[in-house]
């Protein structure tokens, strides 16, 4: 690659130092686009003095695949594969957003029991997604043995996905309008050992960094951001939250019946790097607590809602019944009848409030299909934040500001 | 928290501030939803941001629409914001004309509009007036072409190598 697209351009930042009037040596730094360090394919040209970085030039876009385009040429139900790909830590969240999205366009009012599970489902992924982002500030610090632990506890949750939907990273899990099955028995047995286990190992987890000096030297003040500037570069999150603003999306807007849970919005107050992994940690405990209420109190009823127009009848009726057989038509060609509208639907994401701005004119696919991906957003005030930092400081802030690169390049 | 605002009460607001400028509003999905002449797209987010009451200060997304078919309002600039402190959203809609698709910038406003502003004209071309730094951030800066509009197609038209109706198109 030998774009290095935006080396030449004008600084976006008006109070960073003035190269040309220092001293001494600056060298120019290229931090990826494939270093091991970057947990992903992001471009940064650093210009140091010796350990401190004096600016920053972000190159983004090496795996933009045209999400939004894709889009716009395939049915309703198509869509689905192409969300895993946005944050794929934890992709069951985008998946259900956006079939949350498409009900809010068709107007349709699911089961308890549908958004239960789909609480349970999404709490997982937030976990999942958690967990990795947390574990590996971890590695970063050069503290390996977490990582090893918590990644057990992932594959557990991965096996849990693994039981629902039959995939793992890139799950496509549920339909528009509920689940393709009922939880089995062994998803069940599986959900209690991991909610019986798990909290040992977490805490077990938290205790080799949550108070660990060498950790705390390492991440107290690496990559600070006021609450005010995070407001402004439009932060969502647990990095906004770590800067002290308790703005969450399943507490402000809430959908999938988020209002009937019992569970508190962590905060930090200086919005560094300690800070963005204690709100993860809590909000991983959080978590918990809402799949257990909500496995706790699932309702009785059905996995699936009133949906013929987008839910796949059964196969012993497409064979049977000529109703199924249309409707089965229908969906597999994609030519289902959609509503004409304008809607925007938010949900929690692992990173932020993940958006799906969706126009349909009334034909088979979208007309216009826009994510709100918080990535791509708050990476931007990359270069403010670690301007002045030393460069050990810079990789920290960017896994814990868990930049995920299929989501930040769409 | 202050009374629990309403979409009737705050396109009162705007209708009263700022006249003729307001074009058309609507409530789809109950999503206030504002159309504002292009040229005062600024001061409007200025206004809503700096309003004490509203105080409409969270820019959620930046997006753009492109209708073909509607002639000389091609281009719709969509911005969502939100008012964390009311818990109200509101949808602001520009239209501009595909030969000279000009706004201002809000980068001065919001400093995250910087990169959505930046996307946007990557996708669409739409010059936004007063950005720093307006250059393409996830295509090839060597494109020539906007590819999210309308007129190009997802794969090329002119192939011959695939039959559609074994596609289902």
């Amino acid at each position: 690659m030998s774009n290095l697209k935006n080396t030449n351009a004008k600084s976006l930042f008006p109070n960073q130092v003035e190269l040309d009037n220092m001293d001494g040596e600056i060298a120019t730094l290229n931090l990826g686009p494939t270093h091991p360090a970057t947990h992903g394919i992001f471009q940064n040209v650093l210009k140091v003095d010796g350990e401190k970085i004096l600016s920053s030039e972000q190159t983004v876009g090496y795996i933009h695949r045209a999400f939004e385009k894709l889009a716009e040429r395939r049915p309703y139900n198509q869509i689905t594969p192409i969300t895993d790909r946005l944050n794929y830590c934890s992709s069951p969240i985008n998946n259900m957003g956006w079939h949350m999205t498409v009900e809010k366009l068709i107007g349709t009012e699911l089961p308890k029991r549908v958004e239960y599970m789909r609480v349970i489902i999404m709490e997982l992924a937030r976990i999942a997604d958690h967990l990795v982002c947390n574990s590996v500030i971890g590695v970063d610090t050069g503290a390996l043995t977490g990582f090893t632990y918590v990644f057990q506890e992932r594959e557990k949750i991965y096996e849990l996905y693994e039981e629902v939907c039959g995939a793992r990273l890139t799950t496509n899990v549920g339909r528009i309008g509920g689940f393709e099955r009922d939880f089995s028995p062994e998803f069940h047995r599986k959900l209690k050992d991991f909610l019986r286990t798990f909290p040992k190992v977490f805490n077990e987890f938290d205790s080799l960094l949550s108070r660990n000096r060498i950790f705390m030297d390492r991440t107290i003040g690496a990559g600070p951001i006021s609450g005010e500037r995070a407001l402004e570069y439009s932060f969502s999150g647990p990095n906004l939250r770590a800067a002290g603003v308790d703005y969450d999306v399943r507490v402000m807007n809430p959908y999938s019946s988020y209002e009937d849970f019992d569970f508190i919005i962590p905060v930090g107050t200086q919005g560094d790097t300690y800070d963005r992994f204690q709100v993860r940690q809590e909000e991983i405990r959080q978590s918990l607590r809402i799949i257990e209420q909500a496995y706790n109190n699932l309702p009785e009823g059905s996995y699936k809602g009133d949906v013929p127009d987008f839910y796949l009848p059964p196969k012993e009726d497409v064979y049977n019944n000529m109703e199924a057989l249309i409707y089965h038509f229908k969906i597999v060609m994609g030519e289902t009848d959609v509503p004409k509208g304008e809607v925007y639907h938010a949900v929690e994401g692992g990173n932020g409030e993940l958006g799906y701005y969706l126009i349909s004119d009334g034909g088979r696919s979208p007309y216009r299909l826009q994510f709100r991906r918080p990535c791509f957003i708050y990476y931007q005030a990359y270069p403010e934040m670690i301007t002045g930092q030393n460069i050990s400081d810079a990789v920290l802030t960017l896994s814990s500001l868990n930049v995920i690169a299929g989501e930040l390049d769409a | 928290m202050s009374k629990q605002l309403t979409n009737e009460y705050v396109s009162e607001l705007l209708t009263k501030e700022f006249g003729e400028a307001v074009l058309t509003v609507e409530n789809p999905y109950g999503l206030l939803t504002v159309e504002i002449s292009p040229s005062k797209i600024h001061e409007v987010i200025s206004w809503l941001k700096s309003h004490t009451e509203l105080a409409v200060s969270y820019l959620t997304n930046l997006g753009t629409v492109h209708y073909p078919e509607s002639t000389g309002r091609e281009i719709a600039v969509v911005y969502h914001l939100h008012s964390l402190v009311n818990n109200f959203r509101i949808r602001l809609k520009a239209f501009l004309p595909i030969e000279n698709p000009e706004i201002k910038s809000i980068v001065d406003l919001y400093a995250g509009a910087n990169w959505m502003e930046r996307e946007t004209y990557d996708f669409y071309g739409v010059q936004f007036i007063g950005h720093p730094n307006l250059v393409r951030i996830l295509n090839e800066d060597s494109m020539d072409y906007f590819p999210m509009r309308k007129e190009y197609h997802l794969e090329d038209a002119t192939r011959e190598d695939k039959d559609d109706r074994f596609f289902g198109r």
